[in-house]
């Protein structure tokens, strides 16, 4: 039951924990992410940051998608355009580690600006169709510009190198993708407190009633469009920098629809939603692995006869979860945090 | 805290030789009126006189063929809808048009976004003066607007929960947080019952008095019209076809034949005040 949340203040009636529980919680999850490193093995780590690599970028197609309302299918080529970023600035100007990735962010927002320009006449499926075209646009150039991008063959990204010392393994790559993304995280759930993150949901919700409120539509479309491909550029840079070489195949279209998908599975405009559905969409696959592995004693040749039901499952699960919680996974979390609200009073 | 905004002057509008045709479909013909600063101007005529045409023109969504819109001095006839909302123009929709993605409060402070000034920087961080300013915003949404129009109660509860009376006065919420100098509503009483009707007519006066707001409204609820109207403008087929105070309109001809296909006023008067009563 949560009683004595009473709140004298407006500051503190707007704040992003209310209550003490909360707050705890909010500890909890913060000691547990900076532990996590010193517990986990290397592949367990490995899959940590690829993890947040993924929220960051799923967080960023939220904002575009679910609270702007203009569906994109264009993250993972942008997320590519962070990343080529990164590698060319790494390798021919050198230029500090931090310093790259916020650059890869900010060459990706320019990048998705042209591409959202299109978005003031067209909506909706138009609107995707428009993105995807951009996105094959852009793998074309990727492919022939040879001179900064290596054409199909790619470029090498040299480890990142932070005050003197390399992170080449995930283990100190953790430190700094996690922050990083946790900071990201914080930016969007601050963004909705305020005017621009109000007018976002105005422009999804009616666009024509934004407009009589004060919202210039195509400002605020190209701005969100900006954010989202600048969550996606800096999620692409550390991706370069963790994975170590970019190829135009890195982030192949498919991506671009495993993002769409974990924003949808995870709850449209929410902000847990994406790192429930980023991390699923990440997770789930592995852990169907394990499930094959540990039938294995019990089913000989599982291994062989069910790895392709593999697919068949994690494919399965998505569509269970459209059909029985269309509001996505932050909605079962949300059903939880009321059955304890009123709990023992009500169940 | 920075002090509450003092009052904002009534705005003056002034539409004068409008005409607005869609292909061969003449919907306003020399549209000519005022509202005066202060006033309520009440709108009527048939369905399909051009009412929400001359609304729309008036909030941006259409560009006239001909004549122009004036607020105060200003000659607003090409202006975008987000410019003319800057410039004190707000106004609410026939069929509601709130946010139902969002709660009460939130539709409310929407209201205020052409005042405000963070920018994306400083909204991802939400340091200092953003954080002041939506704070600052809060307290005037709570003091001025909750409980002025008591709507308390709901304020944290999504749009989409509340009832079609609850919901057109969150919608007058959200035009008032635009600190607008002239208010245009578009049928506030609409499909309301009796009770719900008094209240909104109760609101709309007291925002002409206490805020000092010019209101424009198009309406078909005559009782309401005639008792709470300084000017009432009466359109039919895109034409003014008269205007002056509600007593004068009632007693005219030619409204009663737009209404009632006879020109005798008084079978008008006598429908009209059945109406009222049946309201």
């Amino acid at each position: 039951m949560r009683i004595a949340t009473a709140k004298e203040t407006y500051i503190a009636d707007e704040g992003l924990l209310t209550t003490n529980t909360q707050r705890a919680w909010m500890i909890v999850l913060a000691l547990v992410l900076a532990l996590a490193p010193f517990v986990l093995n290397a592949y367990w780590l490995y899959l940590a940051c690829l993890v947040a690599i993924n929220v960051a970028s799923a967080t960023g197609l939220n904002i575009l998608t679910g609270y702007t309302g203009l569906v994109s299918l264009g993250q993972a080529a942008f997320m590519a355009v962070g990343a080529y970023a990164v590698a060319f600035l790494d390798g021919h100007l050198g230029t500090p580690f931090l310093l790259n990735i916020l650059a890869a962010g900010l060459i990706a927002a320019a990048v998705g600006v042209l591409v959202g320009v299109p978005s003031l006449r067209v909506k909706g499926l138009y609107l995707a169709i428009a993105t995807i075209a951009a996105s094959f646009i852009l793998h074309f150039v990727f492919t022939n510009w040879v001179s900064v991008t290596g054409g199909m063959s790619g470029v090498n990204v040299a480890p990142a190198r932070l005050f003197g010392i390399e992170l080449a393994s995930p283990f100190a790559l953790y430190f700094v993708i996690v922050p990083v993304t946790a900071l990201m995280v914080l930016g969007a759930a601050n963004l909705f407190r305020t005017r621009i993150g109000r007018a976002f949901i105005a422009i999804r919700d009616r666009d024509i009633s934004a407009e009589v409120l004060g919202i210039p539509l195509l400002q605020y479309k190209l701005m969100s469009f900006a954010l989202s491909s600048f969550y996606a550029g800096v999620a692409g840079g550390m991706w370069a920098y963790f994975f170590r070489v970019v190829t135009p195949e890195s982030f192949p279209f498919a991506t671009s629809i495993f993002f769409l998908a974990a924003v949808i599975v995870g709850g449209l405009g929410t902000i847990l939603g994406p790192i429930l559905g980023a991390a699923f969409m990440t997770l789930v696959p592995e852990l169907l692995k394990y499930v094959v592995e540990w039938l294995g004693p019990v089913f000989p040749n599982a291994g062989a006869a069910l790895s392709p039901v593999r697919t068949i499952v994690f494919g399965a699960l998505i569509i269970f979860f459209l059909v029985f919680e269309p509001q996505g996974l932050a909605e079962i979390v949300r059903r939880v945090r009321r059955f304890f609200h009123l709990w023992p009073f009500k169940t | 805290m920075r002090p509450a905004p003092g009052p904002l002057a009534p705005a003056h509008l002034a539409v004068s030789g409008l005409s607005l045709s869609f292909g061969g479909l003449k919907a306003l013909t020399d549209v000519s009126f005022e509202v005066r600063p202060g006033t309520i101007t009440a709108l009527i005529g048939p369905n399909g006189a051009g009412k929400t045409s001359l609304f729309n023109c008036i909030s941006g969504f259409y560009r006239p063929r001909e004549g122009y819109i004036r607020l105060d001095a200003r000659d607003i006839t090409a202006t975008h809808p987000p410019a003319r909302a800057k410039a004190g123009l707000a106004r609410t929709f026939q069929n509601i048009a709130l946010f139902k993605g969002m709660t009460v409060l939130d539709n409310i402070k929407l209201g205020r976004h052409a005042h405000m000034r963070t920018n994306l920087l400083e909204a991802l961080f939400y340091w200092g003066a953003a954080r002041r300013e939506e704070m600052d915003l809060r307290a005037e949404v709570e003091r001025r607007i909750i409980d002025f129009l008591e709507i308390d109660h709901i304020r944290n509860k999504p749009v989409a929960s509340l009832s079609y009376g609850l919901q057109k006065r969150v919608e007058l919420a959200r035009a008032l947080a635009m600190r607008p100098r002239l208010l245009m509503l578009d049928e506030p009483v609409a499909g309301m019952n009796r009770e719900e009707t008094e209240d909104m007519a109760r609101f709309i006066l007291d925002v002409k008095e206490e805020w000092g707001i010019s209101i424009l409204m198009v309406e078909h609820d005559m009782g309401m019209v005639m008792d709470i109207s300084d000017h009432v403008v009466v359109l039919n087929f895109g034409k003014v076809i008269a205007q002056g105070p509600p007593v004068e309109v009632q007693g005219d001809p030619q409204v009663a034949a737009a209404y009632l296909g006879s020109g005798n006023p008084a079978e008008l008067m006598r429908r009209l005040s059945a109406i009222g009563e049946a309201a």
